[in-house]
C-alpha cells in the first residue's frame, strides 16, 4: 500500500491542477468576453529587457570607455574615461527630465522631426505603464522602454568624443553634449523610431474593415491614417533602422569628423608617434562592447522571441566575419596579424549589423560584416591619411562608415531572397504582422534618404554647436595643456602612479 | 675597485645573475632602460599608420668589483647574456672611487 499511495497521490494532484486549469481558462474566457484584452507586460520579457538595459549601459562604461582609454596616450587615459562617464550621468538626467519626452511622444504640428513635452519629468508614468513592442498584444512596462532607450541616448554622444579625443576641454564637452542630444540625438531619434505601435495600427484597421457605409469607412478611414502619421518622418517613409545604426551610428560618426575638422589635428599628428597607451584595455572595452551589443541589438527586439534570437545570432556572426575581414586586409596590407585589427574589425561589425540585426538571416549578416570589416580598414589606413584629419580614434571611419555601410545593406539584406525577414503590414491583417510589399530599390532609396538626411542634420547641427560652445567657452585646451596631458591639467589626477 | 655597467637582453637576466653569483659577486643593480646601437629598433604599425620605434627595452645591470675579480666577471657576463645576434649589448667599465656600507659605515672593499 505504502509504495502505491505516492502514486495516486501524484495522479491526484495532477487530476485536481487539471480540474483548475479548465476552470482557469473558463474564467479568462469569460473574462476576454467582458471586455477587451487590455495586454499586460510578460515576465520573461520584462526580465530580459532589463538585463538587456544593463548590458547597454556596460557597454558604455567600462566598454567603450577602455576601449577608446587605451587607443589613447597614458597622459590623456583619465580625460577619456571621465569624458565617457559624465556623459552617461549627464544624459541619464537629461533623459527623464526632458529627453524622452522629446524622442518617444507625438510632437503635434512638428510630429514629422520631434516629440513633445508631453511626459516631461516622465509625467503620468507608473508602474503599470506600458509601452507597445512590434507585436501585437505584446507590451512591456514603460520604465524598462524609457530604460532601454536612455542607454541609447548615452552612448550615442559617448561614441563623438574618440573623435576629438586628447584636445578637447572637459567643461566644452559637458556643454556640447548637452546642446548635442538635445538638438540632434532626440530629433533624429524620434524621425526614425517613433510610431504608434501595432495595436493602434491594428484597432484602426479593423474598425475600417468593421465600418459599414461611407460616412463611417472615410471616417475609420481617417483614423487610421492619422494613427499611422503618429510617427516619425522616417519612420512613415518605411526606413530600417532595428537597433540605431543611422540613429546612433551614423549620427555620432559625423558629430565627430566635424568635431575634428572644427578642432584641428593634435599638435604633432602626423608626424609624432602617438601609439595607444594599453592594447590591453582596448581589447578588454572591445569586448565588453560585443558582450554588451547584444543587449543594443537583440534588446531592441522589445521582447524575448525568436526574432530576439535572430538579432543576437546575426550579432554575433557579422561581428566575428568583420573582425575576421579586417584582421586578414590589414594583414595582408601591413604584413602583421594585429590585436588592434581584430578588435577595430569587431566593432565595426557590431555596428554594420546594427540597423540589420533583426532585419538580415545570419549569411546575410555574414558577408555583411565582411563588406565592413573590408571597407573601414582600408577607409582608415588609406583614405584618412589621404584627407588628412585628425579624428583621433576612427570615429567617422568605423561608426559613420560601418553605419552607412550597415543602413543601406540592411535595404537589400532585409530581402526574404537573401534569407532576410522581410518587411511587415500590420494593416493587412489587423492584430498580425503580415508580409508587406518589398521593394528591393525602393528600400535601398529610402535607406539612402534616411542615411542622407541624418548627415546633413548632424553634421550641419553639430557645426553649429560646436561653434556656440566654442564663441562662449572655447573647444581646444591650452597647448601647454594639450603637451603635459590632459589627465594632470584638466582633470587634476594621473591614471598610472607607479 | 672598478663599476661595470653591462646593458643585456632583458630575459638574460636571470642568466647573467647566476653567472655572477657563482663568480661570488653578491649584489648587483638593475634598471629598465631604452636604447640603440647597432641594432636599429622596429616598426610598429596602428591601423596602417606606421612608427619607426628606435628606442628598445634593454636591462642595465651594475655591479661593483674588486679590480682582481674584473677580468672574469665581464667574461662571466658575456658567457651568460650573449646570443650572438645583432642587440645583445655592451659593458662599459669604470673606476670607482668609494664605496660605504650605509648599515656597518665599512668601506671599499669590505663594502662590497
Amino acid at each position: 500500500m505504502s509504495a502505491v499511495s505516492p502514486i495516486r497521490t501524484r495522479l491526484r494532484a495532477a487530476g485536481l491542477s487539471a480540474g483548475l486549469g479548465l476552470l482557469l481558462i473558463a474564467a479568462a474566457m469569460s473574462f476576454a468576453e467582458a471586455q477587451p484584452a487590455v495586454p499586460v507586460p510578460n515576465k520573461g520579457d520584462t526580465a530580459w529587457m532589463l538585463v538587456s538595459t544593463a548590458l547597454v549601459l556596460m557597454m558604455s562604461v567600462p566598454g567603450l570607455a577602455l576601449f577608446y582609454g587605451g587607443l589613447v596616450r597614458a597622459k590623456n587615459m583619465l580625460s577619456v574615461l571621465s569624458q565617457v562617464f559624465v556623459i552617461v550621468a549627464l544624459v541619464s538626467i537629461i533623459w527623464v527630465v526632458y529627453g524622452y519626452s522629446l524622442a518617444f511622444t507625438n510632437g503635434g504640428a512638428l510630429n514629422n522631426f520631434v516629440g513633445g513635452f508631453d511626459k516631461l519629468f516622465l509625467k503620468g508614468m507608473t508602474p503599470d505603464s506600458t509601452a507597445a513592442t512590434f507585436s501585437n498584444g505584446v507590451v512591456i512596462p514603460e520604465y524598462v522602454y524609457m530604460a532601454f532607450q536612455m542607454t541609447f541616448a548615452c552612448i550615442t554622444p559617448a561614441l563623438i568624443v574618440g573623435a576629438f579625443a586628447e584636445r578637447m576641454k572637459f567643461a566644452a564637452v559637458v556643454v556640447f553634449v548637452v546642446l548635442w542630444v538635445t538638438f540632434i540625438y532626440f530629433p533624429i531619434a524620434h524621425s526614425v523610431w517613433y510610431w504608434a505601435g501595432p495595436d493602434d495600427i491594428a484597432a484602426a484597421a479593423k474598425a475600417l474593415a468593421d465600418a459599414s457605409g461611407d460616412a463611417a469607412k472615410a471616417a475609420a478611414q481617417a483614423k487610421l491614417d492619422e494613427t499611422l502619421a503618429n510617427a516619425g518622418y522616417f519612420y512613415q517613409l518605411g526606413a530600417l533602422d532595428f537597433a540605431g545604426g543611422t540613429v546612433v551610428h551614423i549620427n555620432a560618426g559625423i558629430a565627430g569628423l566635424v568635431g575634428a575638422l572644427m578642432l584641428g589635428k593634435r599638435i604633432g599628428y602626423p608626424q609624432q608617434h602617438m601609439p595607444p597607451h594599453s592594447l590591453v584595455m582596448t581589447m578588454i572595452g572591445a569586448s565588453l562592447l560585443w558582450v554588451g551589443w547584444f543587449g543594443f541589438n537583440a534588446g531592441s527586439n522589445l521582447e524575448a522571441n525568436g526574432t530576439t534570437a535572430l538579432a543576437f545570432v546575426n550579432t554575433f556572426v557579422a561581428t566575428s566575419a568583420a573582425a575576421l575581414a579586417w584582421l586578414f586586409v590589414a594583414w595582408a596590407y601591413e604584413g602583421k596579424p594585429s590585436l588592434l585589427g581584430l578588435v577595430s574589425g569587431a566593432v565595426a561589425g557590431l555596428v554594420a549589423i546594427t540597423p540589420a540585426s533583426g532585419y538580415a538571416g545570419p549569411m546575410g549578416s555574414i558577408l555583411l560584416g565582411l563588406v565592413a570589416g573590408a571597407v573601414c580598414f582600408l577607409f582608415v589606413a588609406i583614405v584618412k591619411p589621404k584627407l588628412g584629419y585628425d579624428d583621433s580614434l576612427d570615429v567617422f571611419g568605423v561608426h559613420c562608415v560601418g553605419g552607412i555601410i550597415g543602413a543601406i545593406g540592411t535595404g537589400i539584406l532585409v530581402a526574404p531572397s537573401f534569407g532576410g525577414v522581410g518587411l511587415v503590414d500590420y494593416t493587412l491583417k489587423p492584430g498580425e504582422a503580415a508580409p508587406g510589399d518589398y521593394v528591393m530599390a525602393a528600400q535601398v532609396l529610402t535607406q539612402v534618404k534616411t542615411v542622407a538626411f541624418t548627415l546633413l542634420w548632424s553634421g550641419i547641427g553639430s557645426a553649429i554647436l560646436y561653434k556656440i560652445v566654442d564663441l562662449t567657452i572655447g573647444l581646444r585646451v591650452a597647448v601647454e595643456v594639450e603637451q603635459e596631458g590632459l589627465d594632470v591639467a584638466e582633470q587634476g589626477e594621473q591614471a598610472y602612479n607607479m | 675597485m672598478k663599476i661595470v655597467m653591462a646593458i643585456i637582453k632583458p630575459f638574460k637576466l636571470d642568466e647573467v645573475r647566476d653567472a655572477l653569483t657563482t663568480l661570488g659577486v653578491h649584489g648587483m643593480t638593475v634598471t629598465e632602460v631604452k636604447g640603440y646601437g647597432r641594432q636599429k629598433g622596429h616598426t610598429e604599425i596602428y591601423r596602417g599608420a606606421e612608427y619607426a620605434v628606435s628606442f628598445l627595452p634593454k636591462l642595465k645591470v651594475e655591479v661593483a668589483v674588486a679590480p682582481e675579480l674584473l677580468e672574469r666577471t665581464i667574461e662571466a657576463i658575456i658567457a651568460a647574456a650573449r646570443t650572438g645576434q645583432i642587440g645583445d649589448g655592451k659593458i662599459f667599465v669604470s673606476n670607482l672611487d668609494q664605496a660605504v656600507r650605509i648599515r656597518t659605515g665599512e668601506h671599499d672593499l669590505d663594502a662590497l
